[in-house]
């Protein structure tokens, strides 16, 4: 990707930036995020399919912001995190420089935020049709079976949450877990914790989420907890019409219609 | 089963559900008593966790109510809360909570016989479904732990 260091170099240059957050050698065969202050920095910046970390998730970081004004290298998840982030008024257009990815790893330069939401329209988020599928299994199961499935699912949890650390979105400084007047969620990995704590993490990502499944790809012990955010977003579109990040309009629970359709309320 | 007497929790607002289950008592209408009434200022104002602390803690079913549409006290909180309640209605569905144990309703402030009704109807579904073991099954791991 030498267009990309040679941009990434050059903002830093001509001081726009202070920072470039980008992907770099991890260990073995691994990515991880750099933070490359300096233009001799950037020529340790990669691009490739094993880049699947979501950087915006520093983007809302105290000691990222710290560092200057960044700029970020940002394939097709990160794009949708930093929209939903600009939608939420957490960053805006003079707060960061976007090195957009394409999906065929060319860079594309973003004028504005505005620019990335007309970008992003043309690639709505879709639910694959093997989530689609075990979505749909899990849904015919007997409410009691379907209840054991996702105990049993749930059962290797040991709340390290790197799942909230990895997501972009997950960027309160203090989270509900952590409140123990009164304690919300039992902190010891039990059953009865984990439920409620993937619960709650699904319901505050609820039509916020822009399925970039790094919270998947965070999980040590590999649950597919991303099943209850892409169930959410499946329930978004069915009932509010549209989902996905977007400047105009405001997020699905912070906002109604007075003619919203339920079946349940009687 | 004939025997089993369902632990019932409402979550109700204030200005309309509260008022209405007042007037219940006020006009000698004569409900179940299986329900315990908790006052929220709104129904904008009811945490979903409440809801599955009120399971936890061993409730077999509970009873979410508030103003009609277009009637909240504050505009828009029962708005905010009918999008709410479909969100975590489809996520409960998808973990394999019995959504079937909470019941939603509007009850407005003149409305003591739907009160009634609504809370007499939801004991007699929830004493059909039976306790509710499955949650309380989850939760018991913290009181054998306890126990130790």
């Amino acid at each position: 990707m030498k267009e990309l260091i040679q941009k990434a170099a050059s903002l830093l240059e001509t001081n726009v930036v202070q920072v470039v957050i980008g992907y770099g050698k991890g260990s073995a065969d691994r990515t991880r995020a750099i933070f490359s202050t300096t233009a001799a920095d950037c020529e340790q910046l990669i691009f490739d399919s094993r880049c699947i970390q979501n950087l915006a998730v520093y983007l809302t970081k105290a000691e990222i912001k710290k560092m200057g004004k960044p700029a970020i290298v940002a394939p097709l998840p990160v794009l949708r995190s930093i929209l939903q982030l600009a939608a939420e008024n957490q960053i805006t257009d003079d707060s960061l420089v976007v090195l957009g990815v394409s999906p065929e790893s060319e860079l594309i330069e973003f004028e504005s935020l505005a620019a990335i939401e007309t970008y992003l329209a043309t690639k709505q988020i879709a639910i694959e049709e093997k989530y689609q599928t075990t979505i749909k299994a899990i849904k015919a199961m007997p409410v009691s079976e379907r209840f054991a499935y996702w105990v049993k699912e749930l059962e290797p949890c040991f709340k390290c949450y790197a799942c909230r650390a990895a997501c972009p979105l997950c960027y309160c400084t203090r989270c509900t877990v952590e409140n123990n007047q009164p304690q919300w969620i039992s902190v010891a990995s039990h059953s009865l914790g984990n439920l409620e704590w993937h619960i709650m993490r699904a319901m505050h990502l609820a039509g916020r989420c822009t399925d970039c499944e790094a919270c998947y790809n965070a999980c040590p012990m590999g649950i597919p907890i991303y099943l209850l955010t892409k169930s959410m977003l499946q329930d978004v579109s069915e009932n509010f019409g549209t989902y996905g990040p977007s400047l105009h309009r405001d997020n699905t629970l912070s906002s109604f219609n007075p003619d919203d359709k339920e079946s349940f309320i009687r | 089963m004939n025997e089993f007497e369902p632990k019932i929790v409402a979550f109700v607002c204030n200005w309309c559900t509260y008022a209405g289950a007042d007037l219940t008592g006020t006009s000698r209408i004569k409900y179940a008593q299986n329900v315990k009434i908790i006052r929220f200022p709104c129904t904008g104002r009811i945490d979903f966790m409440l809801l599955l602390k009120s399971f936890g803690e061993g409730a077999d079913g509970i009873i979410v109510s508030g103003c009609h549409p277009n009637d909240c006290h504050y505009t828009s909180g029962n708005f905010h809360a009918r999008r709410r309640w479909i969100m975590f209605r489809g996520l409960l569905d998808m973990l394999g909570i019995d959504v079937r144990r909470i019941q939603y309703s509007w009850v407005s402030a003149a409305e003591g016989a739907k009160w009634a009704d609504v809370v007499n109807t939801t004991v007699t579904a929830i004493r059909e479904l039976g306790p509710y073991t499955d949650y309380a099954k989850v939760a018991g791991y913290l009181e054998k732990e306890a126990n130790v």
